[in-house]
C-alpha cells in the first residue's frame, strides 16, 4: 500500500545478523523490523494551502481510487511520479514525505488523463500544478524551468496579446542558462532551411523584429495585470507568506 | 447547406509561426472545397498551454475575447480552430463560463475594462477543422472529388491530448454513432479513408507526446515522442497524420533529438491532415507547404502528388 511506503524504505528496515529476544533468535533477514517511527511534523494547513491555489480547489474530493496515477502519462515514465500518493499526503498533512519528491512534481505534462479518469471531479492535473506552485512560493524548490516558460510566455502574451514562438523559446533559453545552438536545434533548422522558401524565412525573421501583436491591447493588459496581481497577493496570505 | 461553410476563422499563433505550413494547408484546402474563412478580427492568444499554470481565470478571459470578437463584432455563430490548443482552450472557457460564476465574474470584470463586449456562453459553437471539414463537406462529397487516391498510403492517425481530454468540455462528443469518441477519435481517419488512405490500427492515437515541457523537460518528450513514432512504425505506418502545430512540431522535433542525443532513428513522416488531404485532391504538395515541415514528407507523397 502506497500508505504504508513512508514506513518500508531502506533506511526503516532493521535486520540483525546475531539477536535473540526472550529466548527467541530472531537474526537474518527472516525478521526484518520496521524501525518505530513517530509523525510530529503534521502540517495541519496544507491541504487548506494547496486548496487555495489554482488548480487545487477539489482535492478534497479525492477517495484515493488511484485513477490518475493509473492513467498517468509521467508514471509510465518514472514511477515516482505518483498523483495519488501526493494527494494522500497533502490531505494527511505529511509534508515532509511530500518534499521528498519536490523535484519532480512540475513534470506533469498537462495530458489530461487523470482529469479524464477522475470519478470524482478532483482535476488531479490542477493539483499537480498547485503544488508544483506551493513547493516555489514555499521556497522549497526554485523555480522549474517549465515554470519560467510558462512566466516567460505568460508575460509576453499580456504585454502584446500574441506571442511569437521564437522570442518565447530565445528568452526561454537565455533565463534558464541554456545555449540555444544545441546540436539537435541546428539540425532541426537545417533540415527545414533546405526546402524553406527565401520568402518564408524572411517573414519569420522579420516577425522575430516586429513582435506580432494585438492592437488597442493596452486596456486588457492593464486589467489583467491588476487582477493577476491580486490574485497573487491573496495566494500569499493563504500561505501566510510575507 | 452545413452552417459549417463559412465560419469565423482562428488560426492563433502557432498558425503564424512553426504551423505556417497547417495555416497555409487549411486555407488552400477550405477554398478548395468551397469553404469559406474569415479571420477573427485582431484576435489574440488563447493562452495555449502556459497562461492557465499563472492563473487559470486569465487563460478563461483571453479565450473569451477571441469568441466576444466572432460573435460581437462579426456576428459569426461558429469559430474554427485547426489547433488543438486553441480549440481546447475555446472549449475550456465555454464550458467555464457556462458552470462557474467565478469565471463570468472575472471574465466580465477584464472584458468591461478591456472595453469590449463580454462574451456570454452560447454566443458561438467552437469547432475544430476536422469537423469543419467532416460535416462541411462530408466523406461522400470529399471522395467525389478525390483526383490523386491515397490508395496505398498507410497513416497513423494522432490525436494528441487536447482533442478530446478532459471530456466534459466536449459535450458534443460521445453522442453514439456520427459523433466524435473521446476515447477513441476516428473523424481524421474518416476523412483519410475517404481520400483512400488506409489506417493503420494505432494505439497511440491520443497519447501525450509531452508538448507541454517540449523545451523544458526535453528528455521526457523525447521518450514520449519515441513511444508514438515506434508504435506508428510498428503498426506499418508510412506517416503520421496530424491536426494539431504543438504535436506536429514535438513529434518532428523530438524525432531529430532522439537520432541526435539518443541515437534512436525513426523513418515515419509527419504530415498535417490538411496537406494529405489537399493532395488527394490534386493540390500541389509545395502549395500546401509540405516542404515547410521538418519532416520530409516531400518524397513519400511524389507518388500521389
Amino acid at each position: 500500500m502506497i500508505h504504508e511506503k513512508s514506513l518500508i524504505r531502506p533506511e526503516n528496515l532493521k535486520t540483525h545478523d546475531k539477536l535473540v529476544i526472550d529466548g527467541v533468535d530472531v537474526s537474518g533477514h527472516w525478521s526484518t523490523f520496521i524501525q518505530s517511527r513517530v509523525v510530529t511534523d503534521y502540517n495541519e494547513r496544507l491541504e487548506e494551502e494547496i486548496a487555495a491555489l489554482p488548480g487545487g480547489e477539489n482535492i478534497h474530493r479525492c477517495w484515493q481510487c488511484g485513477s490518475c496515477t493509473n492513467s498517468c502519462t509521467v508514471n509510465a515514465v518514472n514511477p515516482d511520479f505518483n498523483p495519488r500518493f501526493w494527494i494522500y499526503l497533502i490531505r494527511m498533512g505529511m509534508e515532509s514525505e511530500l518534499l521528498r519528491d519536490k523535484d519532480i512534481i512540475w513534470q506533469c505534462v498537462s495530458c489530461h488523463k487523470c482529469t479524464y479518469a477522475c470519478p470524482r471531479d478532483v482535476v488531479p492535473e490542477g493539483v499537480m500544478k498547485a503544488t508544483a506552485h506551493w513547493l516555489e512560493l514555499k521556497g522549497h524548490t526554485p523555480k522549474s524551468k517549465s515554470m519560467i516558460f510558462d512566466e516567460e510566455f505568460t508575460a509576453q502574451v499580456v504585454a502584446t496579446g500574441k506571442i511569437e514562438d521564437g522570442r518565447v523559446i530565445r528568452n526561454f533559453f537565455a533565463r534558464t542558462g541554456q545555449p540555444l545552438l544545441q546540436d539537435w536545434l541546428i539540425e532541426m533548422v537545417k533540415r527545414v532551411a533546405r526546402r524553406l522558401p527565401f520568402k518564408q524565412g524572411l517573414k519569420m525573421g522579420l516577425a522575430a523584429v516586429f513582435r506580432p501583436r494585438t492592437r488597442k491591447w493596452g486596456k486588457a493588459r492593464d486589467a489583467i495585470t491588476e487582477y493577476v496581481q491580486e490574485q497573487e497577493a491573496k495566494q500569499r496570505k493563504a500561505l501566510s507568506i510575507e | 447547406m452545413s452552417k459549417y461553410q463559412r465560419v469565423a476563422y482562428y488560426p492563433g499563433c502557432a498558425l503564424e509561426g512553426t504551423g505556417h505550413a497547417y495555416n497555409q494547408s487549411t486555407k488552400v484546402l477550405g477554398s478548395a472545397l468551397g469553404l469559406k474563412l474569415d479571420e477573427v478580427k485582431n484576435w489574440n492568444c488563447c493562452g495555449a498551454m502556459e497562461v492557465k499554470n499563472i492563473d487559470p481565470k486569465v487563460q478563461t478571459y483571453l479565450s473569451s475575447r477571441v469568441m466576444s470578437i466572432a460573435a460581437n463584432e462579426m456576428g459569426a455563430s461558429v469559430v474554427m480552430a485547426p489547433c488543438n490548443g486553441c480549440y481546447h482552450n475555446l472549449k475550456k472557457a465555454e464550458h467555464d463560463l457556462a458552470h462557474d460564476a467565478g469565471s463570468r465574474e472575472v471574465v466580465e470584470r477584464i472584458s468591461k475594462k478591456a472595453g469590449h463586449a463580454t462574451y456570454q456562453a452560447g454566443q458561438v459553437e467552437t469547432i475544430h477543422a476536422l469537423d469543419w471539414i467532416k460535416d462541411g463537406v462530408g466523406e461522400d462529397e470529399l471522395k467525389r472529388r478525390v483526383k490523386n487516391s491515397l490508395k496505398g498510403l498507410k497513416v497513423a492517425n494522432y490525436y494528441g491530448c487536447m482533442y478530446t481530454r478532459p471530456r466534459h468540455i466536449f459535450p458534443e462528443k460521445d453522442q453514439g454513432p456520427g459523433s466524435e469518441s473521446t476515447s477513441k477519435p476516428h473523424f481524421m481517419d474518416d476523412l483519410l479513408a475517404a481520400a483512400g488512405a488506409e489506417n493503420v490500427d494505432f494505439p497511440l492515437k491520443t497519447a501525450c507526446c509531452g508538448g507541454a515541457h517540449t523545451l523544458s523537460d526535453s528528455d521526457t518528450s523525447t521518450k514520449l515522442v519515441l513511444n508514438i513514432l515506434r508504435a506508428a512504425e510498428a503498426a506499418g505506418a508510412d506517416v503520421i497524420a496530424t491536426e494539431c502545430p504543438t504535436c506536429h512540431s514535438g513529434l518532428e522535433m523530438h524525432q531529430v533529438r532522439a537520432e541526435k542525443v539518443l541515437g534512436q532513428k525513426t523513418r515515419v513522416k509527419m504530415l498535417y491532415f490538411t496537406q494529405l488531404l489537399g493532395i488527394a485532391l490534386g493540390l500541389s504538395p509545395r502549395k500546401l507547404g509540405v516542404h515547410e515541415n521538418v519532416s520530409d514528407g516531400m518524397e513519400v507523397m511524389k507518388k500521389f502528388a
